[in-house]
């Protein structure tokens, strides 16, 4: 086809040649490419153990692996899809790839700790695949004390230090976006003028910086106390089991807003573009993406309500925890509002964008259920709490990321991906996640615990139609996966605005050059500005 | 695979209070799915694109901050009566009753351990009479756990190395799911049992069926015998371990200032880490009995201490308030305990 055509011009892709030329590029655009590459395999490999769980579900007498097994199931598939596949998702690889281009800067801050990101979290994804082959963990992604430092003989230490690793990959991509914003911005880019994703990367980074360090001194003391018997958890020993999950809270619930916030920050670039209008509360959307960073540092305790903590700390946790609910619905009602008059097309972005919208709304409202005290005691470590969070994780940000993939993939590889098939696996995969999803809630409130490998026969006409929907999704996921390779040789050639949008990464050559701009850009206009388009570069594919 | 259902059976007083605080949430949350989701749907459709180039006006308004307050502030004071109506029933479920009928539990992997103060033992089976209310006080021996019975709406986590309680009143004869709800290793999924709710007379005449070995307080009082605490903790005054009569509920002076309540968990606490709390005027000779005794056997102890504790004794722990009668507890004297 036309590929000879695309090749002409020198891009980022063909500049350099060679297995070395990519694993020392310091190009933050091949670094984006290198991360993709590797969560797309832990997601695989977590996907993977989530079938299984799926499959053993279908009966409820788990009859096809063992209970040990199982429990090395769900622990694994958490492990593998939240580190190393759901935390450096979007920043890692849309926001390593865009966020210097958005803002018009020729990388990143520092690219060699950029590279070095890369490789901590390729040597913590390591360690952890590494304690899976070998025996796998079953602890759960919690590691509860004093389960996992006293009881499990599973492999708790290397998948730990793969976390504690992997830990040091996110805080120092966060320390290169901060920097990177404060300082790379190119002239009349003004913290006003930055596309929305940007502020979403920002804030997110703020988490990044502050909350790791603390899952690190948490994965420190259990390494310690599993190691030397210590008594930091250790009641026998003068220690307390709940300080753990204090530790972990502390990080873990702010590691939520790590994995949704740049998603969101998708979602406002995907709606502006494809209903050409600029996003309605700009300034309140960038700051709800603050204030979410911020108050989600305060509300760990509402994963402990029922641990024995006190009555008014939990009262405390819960009121705080409504009040990090409403930048979100700010969010929601100004994407809506910004559909109002405007011109929307249903391109596969922008179905992945509706998506998100739908399941994150339904996400974020259970999550009003659990913040609920007295509805807490009951659903909490209950299957409705597993659907929640799938709606907030699946639901929101992979709905996020596959709709951000699907918006730059033609400036990322220069290649249109088929329209009909990607619009078939937005459908696909958004009917499988609700019937894999919303089932739960409902398994959730009649009393099925979560991690149960056997249940009672009466939750299992539910589980079956979990399945159902999980092998329905698995579909759906395998699609992108096979159209995005297969458009790489046979996609139309991706002219430099397909969508018609503002941001600055729509005006370089797609795909961008080694250095992003051939000149740097000067921003004359707020973001979104559909005015500062010019009619004929809007080219519609 | 029984019956369809959409809620688990209502078996405890809280259990409706819980589902009308469902049904609630479900009102409150459909319409704003419905109101969000209708509204995107309609501009979808109203303000579809209808020709490639076709641009809206630019020059219409992207700001609205009176739109900005209304949906910020609306939301957030639906939300308040959530939080409201949520710790209203947070707080029901926290405070048993003081008539509440006491039932200690111990979870281990991977079973629960139940046993009535009367000296009847259970094991992943608890019988129980109908409209009473019934207070657990557990623990755990190795890792923690989390008792859960969703036909009562209630869990609670079970800790080792500190007591939790919860409670519940039955309001419906019958047999109900009791989970393990929190992970606690590779048979997780098979720490499960039965509740049995049955007629107060059927229970009665349950507890004085099968051969028992006596109360929880008699096997404490011999325990207490046996491990020889009694040579020090006396009667009165005499010992070189301050008199435990009386003590249960009271306020206790400790060595070093500060007062203590003499509930379960300062009991268990003097007896595994006497040199936690000593009370004042004693010197801390106690030694520790951690792991040398059971936590069924310091169970026991706990409830041999509440049976010589101020009458009623059988009440749980915060009925302690006694103002009237404490003669010879803390204030008195000495005591390490």
């Amino acid at each position: 086809m036309d590929t000879a055509v695309a090749q002409e011009r020198e891009n980022y892709l063909n500049a350099s040649h060679g297995l070395k030329s990519w694993l020392l590029t310091k190009d933050h655009k091949r670094i984006g490419l290198l991360y993709l590459f590797t969560i797309t395999l832990f997601f695989f490999i977590g996907g993977a153990f989530a079938t299984l769980i799926r499959i053993e579900l279908l009966s409820p007498q788990g009859n096809m692996v063992s209970s040990e097994t199982y429990n090395k199931l769900f622990t694994m598939h958490a492990v593998a899809m939240i580190f190393f596949f759901m935390i450096p998702s979007i920043p890692a690889v849309l926001g390593n790839f865009f966020l210097p281009i958005m803002i018009g800067a020729r990388d990143l801050a520092f690219p060699k700790l950029n590279l070095l990101s890369w490789y901590l979290l390729v040597i913590g994804g390591a360690f952890s695949l590494f304690a899976m082959i070998a025996g796998g963990v079953d602890t759960g992604w919690t590691f509860y004390t004093p389960y996992s430092t006293t009881y499990s003989n599973s492999w708790v230490i290397a998948t730990a230090l793969g976390i504690f690793i992997a830990g040091f990959s996110s805080i120092l991509t966060g320390l290169n976006f901060i920097v990177t914003v404060h300082r790379m911005r190119a002239p009349g880019m003004t913290w006003f003028r930055m596309p929305l994703f940007v502020w979403a990367n920002y804030a997110t980074s703020l988490i990044q910086v502050l909350g790791t360090p603390v899952l690190a001194v948490t994965i420190v003391l259990l390494f310690v106390e599993r190691v030397f018997q210590l008594g930091i958890f250790d009641p026998a020993r003068g220690g307390d089991p709940v300080l753990f999950q204090h530790l972990f809270w502390f990080y873990s619930h702010p590691a939520v807003y790590i994995m949704v916030l740049p998603g969101m920050g998708v979602i406002s670039e995907i709606i502006s573009t494809f209903s050409r209008k600029t996003v309605f509360g700009y300034a309140f959307i960038a700051f709800s993406s603050v204030a979410i960073a911020v108050l989600g540092f305060l509300v760990w305790g509402h994963h402990m309500f029922v641990s024995g903590q006190s009555l008014y700390a939990s009262m405390v946790f819960s009121f705080l925890s409504y009040f990090v609910a409403i930048p979100s619905a700010i969010k929601v009602f100004n994407w809506t509002a910004t559909l109002y008059k405007g011109s929307i097309s249903y391109q596969t972005p922008m179905l992945y964008a509706f998506g998100f919208i739908g399941l994150f709304t339904i996400g974020g409202l259970t999550g009003l259920f659990l913040a609920a005290l007295g509805m807490d005691i009951h659903v909490t470590d209950t299957y409705f709490v597993v659907a929640h969070f799938h709606y907030i994780m699946v639901g929101g940000t992979m709905m996020a990321y596959l709709g951000g993939m699907h918006f730059w993939w033609p400036k990322m590889t220069g290649r249109m991906y088929p329209e009909g098939w990607a619009k078939l696996s937005s459908l696909v995969i958004f009917l499988g996640f609700n019937l894999t999803f919303f089932p739960q809630f409902i398994l959730g409130y009649l009393g099925m615990p979560r991690r149960y490998h056997l249940y009672p026969a009466e939750f299992q006409v539910l589980n079956v139609m979990s399945t159902a929907g999980a092998s329905i999704l698995a579909v759906g996921y395998a699609m992108p996966m096979i159209y995005f390779i297969w458009s790489l040789k046979y996609g139309k050639v991706a002219p430099m605005n397909p969508w018609g949008a503002t941001g600055l990464e729509w005006r370089t050559a797609s795909p961008p050059p080694v250095h992003n701009f051939e000149q740097t850009p000067i921003v004359t206009h707020e973001a979104y500005d559909y005015t500062s388009v010019p009619a004929e570069e809007i080219e519609v594919v | 695979m029984g019956n369809f259902q959409f809620l688990p059976e209502q078996a405890s007083t809280l259990a409706p209070e819980v589902d009308h605080l469902l049904y609630f949430l479900v009102a409150v949350t459909v319409f704003f799915s419905v109101v969000i989701f209708s509204t995107i749907f309609y501009f979808a459709i109203r303000y579809r694109r209808r020709s490639a180039n076709e641009m809206p006006d630019a020059h219409q308004a992207h700001n609205g901050y009176t739109l900005e307050i209304i949906w910020s502030v609306i939301p957030f004071g639906i939300t308040l009566v959530m939080f409201t109506w949520g710790a209203s029933v947070f707080f029901t479920a926290s405070r048993p009753p003081k008539d509440a009928l006491q039932i200690y539990a111990v979870g281990k992997r991977w079973m629960w351990k139940l046993e009535h103060v009367e000296g009847q033992r259970e094991i992943n089976e608890l019988h129980i009479p109908v409209g009473r209310p019934v207070r657990l006080t557990m623990t755990s021996e190795d890792v923690i756990h989390s008792f859960f019975v969703p036909a009562f709406r209630t869990k609670q986590d079970v800790v080792p190395g500190r007591y939790t309680s919860t409670w519940f009143t039955p309001t419906k004869t019958g047999k109900y799911h009791l989970f393990c709800a929190e992970f606690c290793g590779t048979k997780h999924s098979g720490m499960v049992g039965w509740i049995y709710v049955m007629e107060p007379n059927d229970y009665q005449t349950w507890l004085s069926g099968g051969a028992t070995e006596g109360s929880l307080a008699e096997n404490g009082k011999k325990l207490f015998e046996q491990l020889a605490c009694s040579n020090c903790h006396k009667d009165d005054t005499t010992g070189r371990c301050p008199p435990l009569p009386n003590l249960f509920g009271s306020q206790v002076k400790l060595a070093g200032g500060g007062t203590v309540k003499a509930d379960e968990a300062y009991i268990r606490e003097s007896i595994l880490q006497p040199q936690a709390k000593v009370v004042a005027g004693y010197e801390p000779v106690m030694p520790t009995f951690q792991g040398l005794i059971s936590e069924e056997q310091v169970l026991q102890l706990v409830e041999y201490v509440k049976s010589i504790g101020p009458k009623p004794g059988t009440g749980p722990a915060d009925s302690g308030q006694n103002p009237a009668k404490k003669p010879s507890t803390a204030g008195s004297m000495p005591a390490n305990r």
